[in-house]
């Protein structure tokens, strides 16, 4: 790959700005992407993270801002532009919401199906294929409520990777797992990293994001405050919010599990 | 103007058969709830064969019209009982079983939804079954029902309007009556709708404030 | 009293007309069901996701229907638009019982719908449009057939009902089984057997119906489905 076509972001999401009940929720934001990049946001909770990442895939449409898709801008209110854009940017929720009247593996297939216009058998083959990439080959007939937590979102990575998406949004994937279905969870995403899937992610797992990120975007209030890579803002003694946020987080988490003092 | 001045001229004349309709309906939802209560508990608590002597009463009064079940009980079998009751008395009889069967149901399901703890702790406490059931699970349970229980008044009330097949002075009886005789038929019978309607909205008006007036704070079905 | 189980009576006298009577009870039945099934889920869908005016009107609409008794709605369609100024439209006695049956059942159905659809919750609309899926293939692919399952044990019991409220075509003088009945204890003197009869008739088709439409739910039963909150 040659360094301009490097340079070239594969998607801008610019001075996006959104309001919601009256309340400016986002404040211009902007975030560009290029092949390879893993781009972290954290920030306290209600500082516009999600609202920021639900923006990018118009499911919920920015008030001002602009989408560029390569060298395209994006118009989302033609439906038909805004129904490609989704399909360029897959999303992993916080929730899974797999779809609960489908088997694991009809829940892939589905999109390809209708979106993409793949005959049952295709579209059947290529899930059992994306299944089999995080490691659920075996589960494929099982519906949703027979899976764990971690399961169901390895599905649900499944059902996005299956579109081909040239980025992937993940709102707080592994928030709403228990502790030791975590781990199952970021292995896949550090898989997916390693090959050079351009992500932005929202989480609060400080370890795994100073691991894989290439840059960290600190919000608050709607804002982002801060930006720059792991080394930058999470450098030993350098004075950011980011590392004050990352430090408080820390204590709260060392607080959480005072048995692990109390054995040192 | 002639239309508007039958309609005027026919009102307190269907306006009694109101009142008729207000008497079978009143009747009847007391009739099933004397009946459907003991029913329930029955049904819950009691040795199989009661129970399952019930399941019958109830599989029979829900799958057989209310209409066939006016014409089987007023026609045949009071008669066969040596009853007296007259089309009213019947009307209310007939409706008043067949909301048993439909209450007994709706009672069953509530007592079912409470936690098996609540007959548990009763019995803990030295209370007999019969006590516990009257001061623990009915209060907790026929507060649960009302919203099922306003339900079944404006099916009773849509059901009352059959009886005048058996020639119940009821609002339809009496609208009958008038339109055949003046062949007003379209405004009476849409005078006869608006009253139904004005009943149903009062009725289910009257119960929610009666549900919101029995509730119990952080108490709720969808809570549990 | 009574000889108690008078066979031939009931085999040779009682069973005929009923018979005729069941077929004309199951051709109303079986249309209303399913155009009123039919038109109940397209009002459900209007009442949800159709513009605020579509909402209002269906939503009145309905109001009205479930308001007032089907005995009345039955007896303007047959006995009230004959008498519509300027455009007198006369129903048989089975039309008017049909549409009657349709309108009610369309009504009824479409409550169910309309709460089935409400219940659907929002991420899994949100997954379908991350995914591209357009309105439409949202509402088609993922929210119908869950709000199917959800709405088939009510839509299942106004199948039940409508069965039951079959009986009230007898009042337009739309001849079916409980009709048969009337005209057969006019000329028997018989009400209580002739009755039971046609109870047991009327059991036979609700218990079938139960039979059939649990075997449906079964069969498009889903493990766990409607039980995460």
């Amino acid at each position: 790959m040659n360094a301009h076509q490097n340079d070239t972001p594969i998607l801008r999401a610019e001075h996006f700005t959104k309001y919601l009940t009256g309340r400016k929720i986002l404040d211009d934001c902007s975030i560009s992407m290029r092949p390879g990049d893993v781009k972290v946001l954290i920030g306290p909770s209600g500082a516009g993270k999600s609202t920021f990442l639900q923006c990018i895939n118009c499911l919920l449409e920015p008030d001002q801002g602009e989408i560029w898709l390569g060298e395209r801008k994006v118009d989302f209110k033609n439906t038909k532009e805004l129904y490609d854009l989704r399909q360029h940017v897959g999303m992993i929720f916080q929730e899974f919401n797999l779809f609960d009247h489908l088997s694991a593996e009809r829940n892939v297939a589905l999109a390809l199906r209708k979106v993409r216009g793949m005959s049952r058998a295709d579209a059947l083959e290529r899930a059992h294929a994306e299944l089999a990439r995080v490691g659920l080959e075996d589960k494929a007939k099982l519906y949703p409520a027979q899976l764990s937590g971690g399961q169901k979102q390895r599905v649900a990575i499944a059902r996005a990777l299956a579109m081909d998406p040239t980025i992937l949004l993940l709102d707080e994937p592994t928030s709403a797992l228990d502790p030791e279905l975590v781990g199952e969870v970021l292995t896949v995403i550090r898989d997916l990293a390693a090959h050079g899937m351009p992500m932005i992610m929202v989480t609060h797992q400080m370890e795994f994001a100073r691991a894989v990120a290439t840059e960290i975007l600190f919000m608050e209030s709607g804002r982002v405050i801060e930006q720059g890579s792991p080394e930058e803002l999470l450098a030993p003694g350098a004075q950011t919010r980011t590392q004050d946020f990352c430090t408080r987080l820390l204590e709260l988490c060392g607080e959480a599990e005072p048995s692990q003092e109390a054995r040192s | 103007m002639h239309i508007l001045s039958t309609i005027i001229e026919a009102f307190p004349y269907i306006l009694q058969g109101t009142l008729v309709t207000v008497v079978l309906v009143a009747g009847a939802l007391t009739l099933g709830f004397c009946l459907g209560v003991p029913m329930a508990v029955t049904q819950v608590y009691a040795p199989r064969p009661f129970a399952m002597l019930l399941s019958f009463y109830v599989w029979f009064f829900r799958g057989v019209p209310v209409l066939l079940l006016l014409f089987l009980f007023y026609y045949g079998l009071f008669g066969l009982m040596g009853l007296e009751v007259g089309t009213i008395g019947a009307s209310c009889i007939v409706l008043g079983m067949t909301s048993a069967a439909y209450q007994s149901q709706i009672f069953r399901g509530s007592i079912q939804s409470l936690p098996a703890g609540q007959f548990k702790a009763g019995r803990a406490l030295g209370m007999t079954d019969l006590q516990t059931i009257w001061n623990v699970i009915l209060p907790q349970a026929l507060r649960l029902s009302i919203p099922g229980w306003s339900n079944e008044y404006s099916i009773l009330l849509k059901d009352s309007a059959m009886c005048f097949a058996l020639g119940t002075p009821e609002i339809m009886a009496r609208t009958h009556f008038v339109a055949s005789r003046t062949y007003e038929h379209l405004p009476l019978y849409i005078t006869a709708g608006l009253i139904y309607f004005a009943i149903t909205m009062a009725g289910v008006t009257l119960l929610r404030r009666l549900e919101r007036k029995a509730r119990i704070p952080g108490y709720s079905n969808s809570g549990m | 009293m009574l000889d108690f189980i008078d066979m031939n009576f009931l085999t040779g006298r009682v069973m005929p007309y009923l018979d005729r009577g069941l077929m004309m009870s199951l051709q109303l039945i079986i249309p209303a069901s399913l155009i009123g099934g039919f038109i109940g889920v397209v009002m459900g869908v209007m009442r949800v996701f159709g513009t605020p005016w579509m909402r209002r009107g269906t939503d009145a609409v309905v109001a009205v229907i479930r308001g007032v008794p089907l005995t009345v709605q039955l007896m303007i369609l047959y006995f009230g638009l004959p008498s519509l100024p300027g455009v007198k439209i006369y129903l048989s006695p089975y039309a008017a019982a049909l549409i009657g049956f349709i309108v009610c059942t369309a009504s009824y159905q479409s409550e169910y719908v309309r709460g089935a659809l409400l219940s659907i919750r929002q991420g899994q609309i949100k997954a379908a449009q991350a995914l591209g899926m357009t309105r439409w293939q949202t509402i088609w692919s993922v929210i119908v057939p869950q709000a199917v399952r959800r709405a088939l044990p009510g839509c299942g019991n106004e199948i039940i009902y409508l069965i039951k409220y079959s009986s009230l075509a007898y009042i337009v003088t739309c001849i079916e089984l409980t009709g048969e009945a009337k005209v057969l204890v006019s000329r028997t003197f018989r009400p209580t057997e002739v009755y039971l009869v046609a109870a047991c008739y009327y059991l036979v088709m609700v218990s079938a119906a139960t039979w059939l439409l649990a075997k449906l739910e079964k069969k498009l039963a889903i493990p766990d489905f409607g039980t995460q909150k």
